[in-house]
């Protein structure tokens, strides 16, 4: 009988299973995916419907809460559970379109840098330096004060400001791919520049990419909640975790539920996809290369 | 006349390198000046030091560096007027380290399968059909055809690079340093592979080599190089037999024998290779000969032809 070494995705999914971090990490993201395509259905009320007679009822666990609101209603009378699974999906939206609009930016002019190397190099090296140069939220302020603030606006600002970690990691990871035989094997092969780039070298990559991607998303819901507690990002009504914060500072020192809730939905997806980085870093070891 | 496979005609490569801090660059000589030609169905082996420039020859032939000057024929045709398509029909390589040139994250089918994917030769069923007989060839189970590198052994790999070289059925097979990775007893499987595909496909290799041994069991015809220039070029039994060029005497004087106790031959070269910065002056080997006089050192040497063979110095009539 032979004995058959396992092919790198098995090692993989073996390393997965036992990795209690990732395995959180997922679940936190599983669940908050449930949340956003099961909108409609788990929402007890429409996240837009004010009830002025229902105003700042606490949520159940206080002594006047109802089960009717189970974590109670904002200033203007809003379901605020509602509001929440609702908000989910304004937070994974923002978070997956800007990863992948600084994943394409980054990773392409990663790729082309750690391959041509030179002049290229130098380029996208000038543009990434300037990019570090220009503080993200700074930024955002600013475009969004210019023109306006929507959830596409905030999509595309944020997307065009945050390649630059993908940008420096697939840089570094093609250069240390670059000088490898195969990389030779296949130019000589006759495979054009884009295919090695593509189909030789991104597969290897994609290790790497998937933990700055997870990062990257992470990253980029959190600033879009700061945008929007600063009023520039989302609009109200739309129901995003950190607009919900920002209404509720005011009423902050009578219903702390108002921040504490969405804060800690905030802070469980955010621990959720850092674990799920951090565990997919672990599990692409050397070993399951 | 002889049906020409590879030819290179005074071929020269010129990098530049910084020689140190505040010193600018430098041009490094890695090939200076050779002339080399391969016949139909020949072995040539390469041989010299390390760092005399064999893999760049290789890297040339491939196209995968541009000549600083002289030129290249791939059947009769200069190899700037090919693209790159057209040389990767022609001439497919063996690289050393079955462990980099195998892309780790495709499966062994996808491997093998690459030149034809990448020249759009035929279609899915065909580049099937085509795997599964040359997996045959080289000698691998049809199984390990969805299998990825990390599972295979070193012998094994190899037999997968052999097999992507030989998938499109090229004239020249580039073959640099292909055992030097592998374990002594695979070694010799892969030698045997591919002297029996030699035959029955009727290849012609470029053997790059430090092994004396290796190139003394395969090649036809053996040049030696060193400092970029090649020194001594003859057919295999002639130069092991009777090597005419110092150096050519130095290297075959410092094989290695099996004896524990004999230690380490004397090859009587002196100091130790030079910096190819910074060649030595006149004939480039002077420094390190034991017949070398004022001559060698101000005077290049001429390569001389004779027969078969060529020699590069000034003593090869006393030789």
């Amino acid at each position: 009988m032979e004995v058959v070494f396992p092919s790198p995705q098995q090692i993989m999914r073996r390393a997965m299973l036992h990795h209690k971090g990732f395995l959180m990490g997922l679940s936190v993201i599983i669940v908050v995916t449930l949340l956003t395509i099961l909108a409609p259905v788990l929402a007890t009320h429409d996240p837009y419907a004010q009830d002025l007679g229902q105003r700042l009822i606490p949520p159940v666990w206080q002594e006047k809460g109802t089960w009717d609101h189970p974590l109670g209603t904002d200033n203007l009378g809003r379901d605020y559970l509602s509001r929440l699974i609702y908000g989910s999906r304004v937070s994974l939206l923002i978070g997956l379109s800007v990863m992948l609009i600084a994943g394409l930016i980054g990773t392409t002019l990663g790729l082309l840098a750690g391959y041509f190397g030179g002049k290229m190099d130098m380029f996208v090296s000038f543009l990434v330096t300037v990019r570090l140069a220009l503080p993200a939220v700074l930024v955002a302020v600013a475009v969004v004060s210019l023109i306006g603030g929507s959830t596409r606006i905030v999509i595309l600002v944020l997307g065009l400001l945050v390649w630059d970690r993908f940008a420096v990691v697939v840089r570094a990871s093609t250069q240390q791919i670059r000088p490898l035989e195969y990389v030779a094997a296949a130019k000589s092969a006759g495979c054009s520049t884009f295919r090695i780039l593509a189909q030789e070298m991104l597969p290897n990559l994609m290790n790497n990419l998937i933990v700055v991607a997870t990062l990257e998303v992470a990253r980029a819901i959190l600033l879009e909640a700061a945008l929007s507690f600063l009023g520039m990002g989302v609009q109200p009504p739309t129901p995003s975790w950190g607009l919900m914060i920002s209404e509720g500072k005011e009423f902050m020192l009578f219903y702390p539920y108002l921040i504490t809730i969405p804060g800690v939905a905030l802070f469980l997806l955010l621990l959720g996809f850092n674990l799920l980085g951090d565990g997919i870093r672990d599990v692409t070891a050397p070993e399951g290369r | 006349m002889p049906d020409l496979v590879l030819e290179l005609i005074n071929l020269t490569k010129t990098y530049q390198v910084s020689a140190g801090a505040f010193r600018g660059k430098r041009d490094l000589r890695a090939v200076n000046g050779i002339t080399l030609t391969l016949e139909k169905g020949e072995v040539l082996g390469l041989v010299g030091e390390s760092g005399c420039g064999k893999t760049t020859v290789a890297k040339l032939v491939l196209s995968l560096e541009t000549p600083t000057s002289g030129h290249i024929r791939l059947q009769g045709r200069p190899l700037t007027d090919c693209d790159s398509k057209e040389i990767a029909r022609q001439v497919q390589p063996v690289f050393q380290d079955p462990y980099a040139s195998l892309n780790p994250r495709k499966s062994v089918g996808s491997i093998i399968s690459l030149p034809l994917r990448a020249l759009k030769v035929g279609n899915k069923a065909s580049w099937n059909k085509k795997v599964s007989e040359i997996m045959e060839v080289v000698g691998l189970a049809p199984h390990l055809r969805h299998n990825y590198p990390n599972q295979l052994s070193g012998g094994q790999r190899q037999r997968v690079a052999v097999a992507r070289a030989l998938i499109m059925r090229p004239q020249l097979v580039l073959c640099d340093e292909p055992t030097s990775a592998l374990d002594v007893s695979v070694q010799a499987q892969i030698l045997n592979l591919l002297m029996r595909l030699r035959r029955e496909l009727g290849l012609t290799y470029l053997f790059i080599s430090h092994n004396l041994a290796v190139v003394e069991h395969l090649a036809t015809r053996v040049a030696v190089m060193y400092l970029g220039r090649i020194v001594e070029e003859a057919p295999t039994r002639e130069l092991f037999l009777n090597p005419r060029h110092p150096y050519t005497q130095a290297l075959l004087g410092s094989v290695l024998t099996p004896e524990p106790g004999l230690g380490l031959p004397d090859t009587r070269l002196g100091i130790a290779y030079p910096n190819p910065i910074d060649p030595p002056s006149g004939c480039t080997f002077h420094p390190r000969c034991p017949k070398a006089d004022e001559k060698c050192k101000e005077h290049a040497p001429v390569p001389r032809r004779k027969g078969g063979r060529l020699v590069e110095c000034h003593f090869v009539e006393e030789l």
